[in-house]
């Protein structure tokens, strides 16, 4: 069965219709009408299951109760936009009725203190997750390329790696959460701390698999290039700037790639578990109302972690595209 | 030198809070007017629970803003997070349990000395039992002629069906939402009233789990998540505000059998607690955060609660209480829903402003206190000016009084609604509305605590 959907997909199988339109077509088609029906068919499973799904919150949300939950999340979204435009328009007409009669004093112009919508939840989670994710390549992708170049390096390092990759980061979070309340004491913070512990979770998690393929890269270097950088002697950084990262560049988008799927991931459960500013936290929050919009308003959180989750790839997947020179990397 | 004179500082600093204090108090009587607030970014937690409406009526209706104050408010986890946020000041002021401020200036817990200028609802709590504690109970209850059971239902119709759980073996558990939270002690009252025993506390032996001799074993479950851990199955019944009663008729998954009124009528509930050394520092702030939440308080309740049905549409909201508008409502105006279809009248189910609820009372605080002996939290005996003292330590209707008078002074408020506070010396007159008719005069603690048949007397030590 999977070979003849396989063969069906790669056009293999001659279905009647195929020979007689232009391959271009055709191929355009299938892209297009063979994603379509999975949506479909997953939509209406869905559906189907969902109404037969009882909870004590009412029935499991379906897409209808989603698409509903959309348009709310969006209509609150502008609402609240525009208290925040009112709310800096009486914070000025008090800090002038003010200034009125005390000429002395200077107006300071306070931040709305409305709470984040939906919409501000998911820039929040984007922001927090691309931070966490750069501070993460900044240290990983260095690292790798220390342990792939040095042998005795790797070997010293090697086990602490394997020790530290398989924890859960919500299992470094308790210890995140107090180190950073302890070491990251200003009157005036520039960040939140809870922006600054979901951060550095993320790097954590983000950490392991990119120096695992950096180092995988470097170490498995074509023999005939580092012969070359050899008989050129080349200086050890310029060895590395023209021989080790590009001949890397697949190893280490590969490991990027994997590693920004596990920020994602790990994020969102942070976010809820430490009650974090975020996706996680909105879908905490609603679990917690109880109410009976809650279950369809998480259906749609989840359904937009996922779309985000999915973009993400995307983008690391493009960028790799086109900075890499090893062009044969199968999107999936 | 250098430490003389940083004490020295400190001293100063005190001199000069507290000679502000005096200051703001002795210019009400020539009518000035109340400075600026001095800190004017706040930040407020509160719990899920429709209790917390001051709160949100004083940011909706901005009460706040007009005080001068930008009050960013925040849903915490649980009570324990809430605290501790007031005291690490990572929030500015809280809605508390009552017992909160009280249990942290003695000591219970964690300690720090936090204070309450405004006492923010009476009522508002009920207990309520699965479905199938119900079906048991039910046989035990006397029945009014249209078959529905007579309230209040004691808990004697509970204790055959206790006693049936321990001979088989079976723990019988039950939620509260926090070990000094006034459900804790309103669950221990009714049982004990029915001649259940909830268990005893014994700190000094490093006992905190309130389960010595306990017939019935109470554990802390955060209130959101009661609904929940009843259909669980893990506990048979809780104790806890509102909505989360009601969200058990509605679910269909337990019945509340008795509300805290019927317990106690008019019950002081819950409080807005600061740190004492918030009030010392931003003595304005403070007194402005008391009046934003009078006004507040008094919207709430005017006209005969008039403006409920839109104080349940602001809570109903995801960023506050977020639970449907139906279930909110159903307490909020009135109305208390106890078995599905049984909807009673219970005006007073949830008392913001009337009986003086906002005026925080001595006595009120030493009722809580009387009760943590009781139950053992505090582990040996006190005498009466102990439990007076502290309550005074936490109870402020000193600053109350203050936000007041400059209400009532620049003619926000009409005086009227206040005429019952002329005479007041901080106790209310002996309080007899309790479910086992036994007489609460707050100037009595210690006979008060002997009164007790299961419990504690006031100087018997475990």
């Amino acid at each position: 069965m999977p070979n003849l959907v396989s063969d069906f997909t790669t056009g293999r199988y001659d279905v009647g219709f195929q020979t007689k339109m232009p391959p271009a077509i055709s191929a355009f088609l299938r892209a297009l009408i063979l994603p379509m029906l999975g949506v479909l068919v997953f939509t209406l499973l869905w559906s189907f299951s969902a109404s037969k799904i009882d909870t004590s919150l009412g029935k499991f949300p379906g897409p209808g109760a989603v698409a509903e939950q959309v348009v709310n999340l969006y209509n609150e979204h502008q609402a609240s936009r525009e208290k925040e435009l009112a709310f800096y328009e009486r914070q000025e007409q008090r800090n002038a009725a003010r200034i009125a009669k005390d000429p002395t004093y200077i107006p300071k112009t306070r931040t709305f203190t409305g709470k984040e919508t939906f919409v501000d939840q998911i820039g929040t989670s984007l922001m927090t997750v691309l931070s966490g994710f750069i501070l993460a390549a900044i240290i990983a992708i260095p690292l790798g390329i220390a342990i792939g170049l040095s042998k005795s390096l790797n070997t010293a390092i090697n086990p602490i790696i394997q020790i530290f990759k398989p924890v859960s980061p919500l299992a470094w979070l308790p210890l995140v959460t107090m180190v950073v309340s302890a070491l990251y004491v200003s009157s005036d913070p520039m960040f939140a701390k809870s922006y600054i512990v979901s951060l550095i979770t993320v790097t954590l998690c983000c950490l392991w698999p990119m120096v695992m393929n950096t180092s995988v890269g470097v170490a498995s270097l074509n023999s005939d290039w580092t012969n070359v950088s050899r008989v050129l002697r080349l200086p050890t950084l310029t060895h590395i700037r023209k021989i080790v990262l590009p001949a890397s560049v697949p190893a280490i988008f590969t490991g990027m790639r994997l590693s920004l799927g596990i920020a994602w991931m790990v994020l969102i459960a942070a976010e809820m578990l430490a009650q974090n500013p975020g996706l996680g936290k909105f879908v905490w929050d609603e679990f917690q109302n109880g109410s009976s919009s809650s279950l369809s308003r998480i259906m749609t959180a989840v359904l937009v972690i996922g779309l985000i989750g999915f973009m993400l790839d995307r983008s690391m997947l493009l960028l790799q595209r086109w900075l890499s020179w090893d062009k044969s990397t199968q999107v999936r | 030198m250098q430490s003389t004179l940083t004490s020295l500082s400190g001293f100063s600093k005190k001199l000069i809070a507290g000679a502000a204090i005096v200051a703001t108090a002795i210019s009400f009587s020539s009518h000035a007017e109340l400075g600026y607030p001095e800190k004017e970014e706040l930040t407020f937690g509160f719990i899920k629970l429709t209790d917390m409406a001051p709160i949100a009526v004083a940011y909706e209706n901005g009460y706040f803003e007009d005080e001068g104050l930008y009050v960013t408010i925040e849903a915490q986890a649980n009570w324990k997070v809430l605290l501790d946020g007031v005291i690490d000041g990572r929030l500015d002021g809280a809605h508390m349990l009552a017992g909160q401020p009280i249990a942290a200036t003695i000591g219970y817990g964690t300690q720090a000395e936090i204070i309450t200028p405004f006492s923010m609802d009476l009522n508002g709590n009920a207990i309520t039992v699965s479905n199938e504690i119900w079906a048991e109970m039910k046989p035990n209850i006397p029945k009014m002629a249209d078959g529905r059971p007579v309230h209040p239902i004691k808990a004697d119709a509970l204790k055959p069906v206790v006693e049936k759980y321990i001979d088989s073996g079976k723990p019988f558990n039950m939620g509260m939402v926090f070990p000094v939270s006034t459900h804790n002690y309103e669950l221990r009252y009714w049982l004990a009233a029915g001649g259940i025993h909830p268990g005893f506390y014994a700190p000094h032996k490093g006992d905190t789990s309130g389960k010595i001799d306990a017939q019935a074993l109470l554990s802390v479950t955060p209130p959101p998540q009661m609904p929940a851990t009843l259909e669980a199955g893990t506990i048979y019944g809780y104790c806890v505000g509102e909505p989360w009663n009601q969200q058990a008729v509605f679910k269909g998954i337990g019945v509340p059998v008795v509300t805290d009124y019927e317990i106690w009528k008019n019950n002081p509930e819950k409080v807005f607690g600061i740190t004492k050394e918030f009030a010392e520092k931003y003595p304005n702030t403070t007194i402005r955060l008391t009046r934003a939440l009078i006004r507040a308080a008094i919207w709430l309740d005017e006209n005969n609660n008039a403006n409920r049905k839109e104080a349940v549409k602001i809570l109903a909201k995801s960023e506050y209480v977020g639970a449907d508008y139906e279930v909110i409502a159903n307490s909020m105006t009135g109305t208390f829903e106890y078995e599905k279809g049984d909807k009673r009248e219970v005006p007073d189910f949830n008392v913001f402003f009337r009986y003086n609820a906002t005026y925080p009372y001595y006595s009120d605080a030493i009722w809580y206190l009387t009760q943590m002996r009781r139950w053992g939290q505090i582990a040996e005996g006190k005498s009466d000016e102990w439990y007076l003292e502290t309550a005074k330590k936490v109870y402020r209707p000193d600053i109350y009084m203050q936000a007041v008078e400059s209400l009532i002074a620049e003619k926000i408020v009409p005086a009227t609604l206040f005429d019952s506070l002329e005479s007041v010396d901080g106790f209310r007159a002996p309080q007899t509305h309790f479910i086992d008719d036994i007489v609460f005069d707050g100037k009595a603690p210690n006979a008060y605590i002997d009164q007790f048949s299961i419990g504690l007397k006031a100087q018997q030590q475990l």
